[in-house]
C-alpha cells in the first residue's frame, strides 16, 4: 500500500509575525490553524484529525484541541524536531487512506525570540535522554554540532567556506522579495565569509535566523480536495527515518536524507532530475549542502560545486530552492524549519510564490526536513508533492 | 594555551555507575560485546550493534585521534568540541580538546586522555589533549 494520491494539501498558512511579544503560544497555534483553514475554504468544525509536535504547549493535542474547540477522531504527536511537520503530512495521508480522518490539521508555533532564547550557542536540555551524561558536559550546541559536520565535509571532500556561502547568497536573492523576511538584503559570498565566526567553520551568515511565529497545513481526502476551490496539491511520496551515532561508529559526512530520499522517490515514482523546485532544510548552509548530496541532486562530495555560482537561485540556477528566503533569511519559527519548507513548496505548486521567484510550470516539488542535530541524532523526512 | 571552560557534572545513573566510578580513578572504560566482539559508546547494557546483553567494560588505552572538531568562538570561554576515535577501535566519543592552542588543531591529530574536573562533587569527564 502506498500514500501516493491518497491525500492532498488543501490549506497552508505561514504566520506573518517574526517576533511575537504580544501573543501567547496557544494563540499562535490557533491563528495559524485559522489561517490554513481559511486558505482551504474550511472551518474548524471540518477538522477531525490533529497533528502537533514538541512545540505545542501542555499535553499537545489535548491542550490545543481544548483551546481551539476541536472535535477529533484522530491524533498524532510524532516528535522528530524540526522535521516533525513533514512526517505529520505523511502520517495524515496514511490516516486518511485508512479512513481514520478526512480533514487533518497540522500546526507549529513558537516564540524563541520573544523569550530571548540563545538558540545557537546555549546547550539544550533534553531531560533524561541516555546520551546526556556523555555529551552535555562538553557543551554541544547547535552551531558546533553542525560545525563539526562542516569541518569533516571540508576535510574529506575539499568543500570551502566560499561554496557554503553561495547557499546563503541564493537564499538572500529570494528573501529580497519577501516583505515578511527577517533578512531582506542581498548578500555576497564575501559578506558571508567576512561575518563573525560563531563555531568553526560556520560564520554568523552561515546560520539561519531566529524567529517567532509558526504555520499550519490542512491535509484532506481526495473527495474533499475536489470540492474545494483550490489548486490540487497531491502527496506523492514520503520517507522518514532517524540517523544516529550507530553505537559510536560516527559518520558526519551524510544525513538521514540518504535513507528518506530514496524511499520518497520510489513511492512517488520519480527521480531527482524530475524535481522543479526543492525546499531544503536550512538551519545552516552545511545542512543544505549535505542534504542535496544525500537526496541525489548531485554526487556525494560534489555539493560544494553544485551550490556555487548561483545554481540554487530561482530564474538562473538549475535547482531553485527555498524561494521564500528559507530559514537562512526568512523565517525559522520555533527553531523548527520543517513547516515553512512544506508551505513554500505548496505555494510554488499552486503558482502562488512571489512572481519574482515563481518557478514556471512548477508541477513537481520536493520538501525535505531535518530535526535534532546532524552532529548527534536527527530525524529526517522527505515529501514529494505534485500539482494535479 | 587557552583557558579551559567549566564542565557541568554528568548525571550518573545505575546503568553507567561503573563508568563514572572508573572516571574518578582516571580510567576510561569502553563497553564491549562478547557476542559480536564490537565496542560501543556511550555505554549500554544491551549492545546497540547486535542486541546481545552479554556486554562488559574494558579499559581503553586513552589514545586516539580527532575525527572532527569545532572551536566555538562565540562563548564566554571559547572551547573545542570534538569527536575522538579511540585507538584500535572504530568508535568515536564526544569530548573537548583541552590545554592547547585551538588554532593548531587538525582532523586526524593524535590526542591522549586527560580527565577534567566538573562542577560540584560530580565525577571528572574524559577530555583529550594533543600528544
Amino acid at each position: 500500500m502506498s500514500i501516493n494520491g491518497k491525500a492532498y494539501i488543501a490549506g497552508a498558512f505561514e504566520h506573518p509575525t517574526r517576533k511575537a511579544v504580544d501573543k501567547s503560544l496557544a494563540q499562535l497555534h490557533a491563528e495559524c490553524a485559522k489561517g490554513a483553514l481559511e486558505d482551504a475554504g474550511l472551518t474548524k468544525n471540518d477538522v477531525d484529525g490533529y497533528f502537533c509536535a514538541g512545540d505545542a504547549p501542555g499535553l499537545g493535542p489535548l491542550a490545543l484541541a481544548d483551546y481551539m474547540g476541536l472535535k477529533l477522531r484522530h491524533m498524532d504527536t510524532t516528535e522528530t524536531g524540526g522535521s516533525s511537520y513533514l512526517v505529520h503530512v505523511a502520517h495524515a495521508a496514511e490516516a486518511i487512506a485508512l479512513g481514520k480522518c478526512s480533514v487533518a490539521l497540522i500546526t507549529l508555533a513558537g516564540r524563541p525570540k520573544a523569550e530571548g532564547m540563545a538558540t545557537g550557542t546555549a546547550p539544550r536540555d533534553y531531560g533524561a535522554s541516555p546520551d546526556v551524561a556523555f555529551e552535555f558536559p562538553f557543551s554541544p550546541v547547535i552551531t558546533n554540532m553542525y560545525g563539526m559536520c562542516a569541518m569533516r565535509h571540508m576535510h574529506e571532500y575539499g568543500t570551502t567556506s566560499e561554496q557554503l556561502a553561495w547557499i546563503k547568497v541564493a537564499a538572500s536573492h529570494h528573501a529580497q522579495h519577501n516583505k515578511n523576511a527577517v533578512l531582506q538584503d542581498v548578500v555576497t559570498v564575501e559578506d558571508v565569509v567576512n561575518s563573525p565566526m560563531i563555531s568553526d567553520p560556520l560564520h554568523r551568515l552561515d546560520c539561519c535566523v531566529i524567529s517567532d511565529g509558526g504555520g499550519a497545513l490542512i491535509v484532506v481526502s481526495p473527495e474533499i480536495a475536489k470540492t474545494l476551490n483550490r489548486p490540487l496539491v497531491k502527496i506523492k511520496g514520503a520517507g522518514e527515518a532517524p540517523k544516529h551515532q550507530m553505537g559510536g561508529r560516527i559518520d558526519l559526512t551524510y544525513t538521514g536524507a540518504a535513507f528518506t530520499g530514496p524511499t520518497a522517490f520510489a513511492e512517488a515514482g520519480v527521480t531527482p532530475s524530475d524535481i522543479k523546485y526543492a525546499s531544503i532544510y536550512d538551519s545552516f548552509t552545511i545542512t543544505v549542502l549535505m542534504q542535496l548530496e544525500d537526496l541525489g541532486f548531485c554526487e556525494k562530495g560534489q555539493g560544494g560545486k553544485f551550490v556555487s555560482d548561483g545554481n540554487l537561485i530561482s530564474g538562473s540556477g538549475k535547482l531553485p530552492f527555498n524561494t521564500d528566503g528559507g530559514g537562512l533569511c526568512n523565517n525559522h519559527p520555533a527553531n523548527r524549519g520543517g513547516m515553512t519548507k512544506v508551505i513554500e513548496a505548496v505555494r510554488q505548486l499552486r503558482g502562488e510564490a512571489h512572481p519574482k521567484v515563481q518557478v514556471p510550470n512548477c508541477d513537481l516539488a520536493l520538501a525535505h526536513g531535518t530535526g535534532g542535530s546532524l552532529g548527534t541524532r536527527h530525524g529526517s523526512a522527505t515529501l514529494i508533492l505534485e500539482r494535479e | 594555551m587557552t583557558k579551559n571552560k567549566v564542565f557541568p557534572a554528568p548525571i550518573v545513573d545505575p546503568e553507567t555507575q561503573e563508568y563514572w566510578d572508573a572516571a574518578r580513578k582516571g580510567e576510561l572504560l569502553v563497553r564491549h560485546c562478547r557476542s559480536c566482539q564490537s565496542p560501543h559508546h556511550y555505554p549500554r547494557t544491551i549492545c546497540p550493534h547486535c542486541g546481545s546483553d552479554d556486554t562488559y567494560f574494558e579499559p581503553a588505552s586513552g589514545l586516539g585521534h580527532i575525527y572532527s572538531y569545532s572551536v566555538t568562538r562565540k562563548a564566554k570561554v571559547p572551547y573545542a568540541i570534538a569527536y575522538v576515535t579511540l585507538e584500535g577501535t572504530d568508535i568515536s566519543m564526544m569530548t573537548n580538546i583541552v590545554n592547547c592552542d585551538f588554532d593548531d588543531l587538525k582532523i586526524g591529530q593524535k590526542v591522549k586522555l586527560v580527565y577534567s574536573e566538573t562542577e560540584g562533587d560530580g565525577p571528572p569527564v574524559p577530555t583529550f589533549t594533543p600528544v
